[in-house]
């Protein structure tokens, strides 16, 4: 796991049924795209979170594949329909094989 | 010391590293964060330096309005990332005292705030202006017995802006005279001191030419209210004196070492210089 | 980062070329495109993409796209080294086929995005992007 890799997830705490909602996600990753040399001139290998998903109770709302063009601590923002209460959950897919996730519920009131 | 130069000497210094004078980005724009923290981000200059300036400007205001939308909601600047990770920090128990920093300082948001505000700061015991990043240091090695963190690193950047954090919003509010004239006055002597190989002081382009474009570069009045601050360039938090360091490296010159006494000299001045501006960091910058 | 004199003169003619000439859209973007869309014809209506006219720093660049009813859009940076970007899946719970992220541009060039629409068919819409180069990294 690469170290200081933080998700972070900005969604309503609450809706009412069938509102379209605007969610934020930033997760502290480098980004190393693969093109940047060290020092002695040697190419850095690419490391980079390369799919990100978000779910509502199972169901997909956003499926992404990024490229090392996305910026260090990939930033993403999208609208979400909430029918009802339920979990959003957040994953992201490191090359490196680790996965990060994180899960953010939204009551109806 | 060189003395302050004359109009010619300073056209010629000009022309030779092209300042335009094309200002694109919003000057009048407001700041403000999260809806509701309101930053003073230009206000009358502090008295000491009415003869050269009546009114100071927040780094901010320099930028082009993506730049400047990054800073107005805490989930969009991505300083606050770091921020973040600082929290962690102070929570961390580390040294042979097996202590962390809320073993003696409990909340941070109760215990610092308006810490940042009046740094850097005489420090009585130790007869000498510390910064911020001293203090902490002083902190790590005589209160938990554990290693100094490098002085513009990830971690030392992080701290200070968890700190800074507790008094956004509040005035810069550094004090200049009583003990701490003398290295005020230190500060001010390298703010108008031309340095390297382009011989340029600070004053050159943040005093005599500020809101002009040096290349593609807007010029800022070199403020440091919004310090440590998320730079779009490298991606991370900058301290103010890894900032310095860059500047007079691009003079051409031998740069002081950060954490060196001549930087603190240099930050007490040119944090002076912000006095009565918000505290904004962590600010975000190109 | 340390620059040599030489390097310094280098960079300031790299910039004024890359003010005057964007990057060429490479083959290697219309490869990326042509994957995504089969080859298929592409219309201009139902995609909007926003990006700034000027970019401070090609490090950092925010860009929108929208297609509403797309299943979803590619996002392709025709000047840089490796031009995919990003493509967004649309799910049945997207409250509306639009994101916004932050991509970097190797320097200034046409960022495009395509949309796959409801009915099948292929939307393109492109912005022209300028990176400045700063005078001083500080």
């Amino acid at each position: 796991m690469a170290s200081g890799v933080k998700p972070r997830v900005k969604v309503p705490k609450k809706a009412a049924a069938g509102d379209v909602i605007t969610i934020k996600s930033l997760i502290s990753h480098k980004m190393e795209s693969g093109q940047r040399k060290d020092k002695e001139g040697n190419l850095i290998p690419r490391s980079i979170i390369n799919r990100f998903t978000v779910e509502f109770n199972g169901q997909s709302v956003l499926d992404m594949t990024m490229e090392p063009a996305i910026s260090t601590n990939p930033y993403v923002q999208f609208e979400a329909t909430v029918p009802e209460a339920g979990d959003f959950v957040f994953t992201w897919y490191d090359d490196d094989g680790s996965v990060y996730d994180t899960t953010k519920s939204v009551a109806i009131g | 010391m060189t003395k302050p130069m004359g109009k010619t000497l300073t056209a010629i210094a000009l022309a030779a590293v092209a300042f335009g004078s094309v200002a694109s980005a919003d000057e009048t724009a407001e700041l403000v964060v999260n809806g509701d923290l309101n930053m003073v981000t230009r206000t009358a200059a502090p008295a000491h330096l009415s003869d050269v300036l009546d009114e100071i400007n927040s780094g901010w205001l320099y930028r082009k309005d993506e730049t400047q939308s990054l800073q107005t909601d805490d989930f969009d600047n991505p300083g606050m990332i770091f921020v973040d990770l600082a929290q962690d920090e102070w929570d961390t128990v580390e040294g042979t005292e097996d202590k962390s920093c809320a073993s003696c300082h409990d909340d941070v948001e109760d215990s610092m705030k308006g810490v940042r505000a009046v740094y850097p700061k005489w420090n009585e015991t130790a007869g000498e202006v510390r910064t911020l990043a001293m203090q902490i240091n002083d902190c790590r090695v005589n209160q938990m017995g554990a290693d100094k963190w490098k002085y513009t690193g990830g971690d030392m950047a992080g701290m200070e802006a968890l700190i800074s954090v507790q008094s956004r919003g509040m005035p810069v509010d550094v004090a200049i005279d009583g003990p701490a004239q003398s290295t005020w006055e230190e500060g001010k002597e390298m703010y108008y001191t031309r340095t390297g190989q382009l011989d340029l002081s600070c004053a050159n382009c943040h005093e005599e030419n500020y809101g002009n474009m040096i290349r593609a570069d807007h010029l800022s009045q070199g403020q440091i209210n919004g310090f440590p601050t998320y730079r779009l360039k490298n991606a991370k938090l900058n301290t103010s004196h890894a900032r310095f360091k860059g500047c007079v490296r691009d003079t051409r010159a031998e740069t002081y070492k950060p954490g060196s006494s001549e930087f603190v000299a240099l930050e007490l001045y040119v944090a002076s210089r912000g006095n009565g501006l918000s505290v904004e960091a962590p600010a975000v910058r190109n | 980062m340390e620059f040599s004199r030489r390097d310094t003169l280098a960079l300031g003619l790299g910039a004024a070329v890359v003010t005057v000439l964007p990057f060429s859209v490479n083959a290697a973007a219309d490869d990326v495109i042509a994957t995504f869309t089969g080859g298929a014809d592409m219309g201009d209506a139902g995609i909007d993409l926003t990006a700034p006219e000027i970019a401070e720093n090609g490090n950092t660049v925010p860009v929108e796209v929208s297609a509403p009813g797309a299943s979803a859009i590619l996002l392709v940076a025709t000047g840089n080294p490796t031009p995919g970007v990003a493509q967004f899946n649309f799910g049945p719970m997207a409250g509306s086929q639009s994101a916004s992220t932050r991509i970097r541009l190797a320097g200034t060039q046409d960022v495009v995005a395509i949309a796959k629409l409801a009915d099948g068919s292929f939307a393109k819409a492109s912005s022209t992007v300028k990176v400045t180069i700063g005078g001083c990294g500080g």
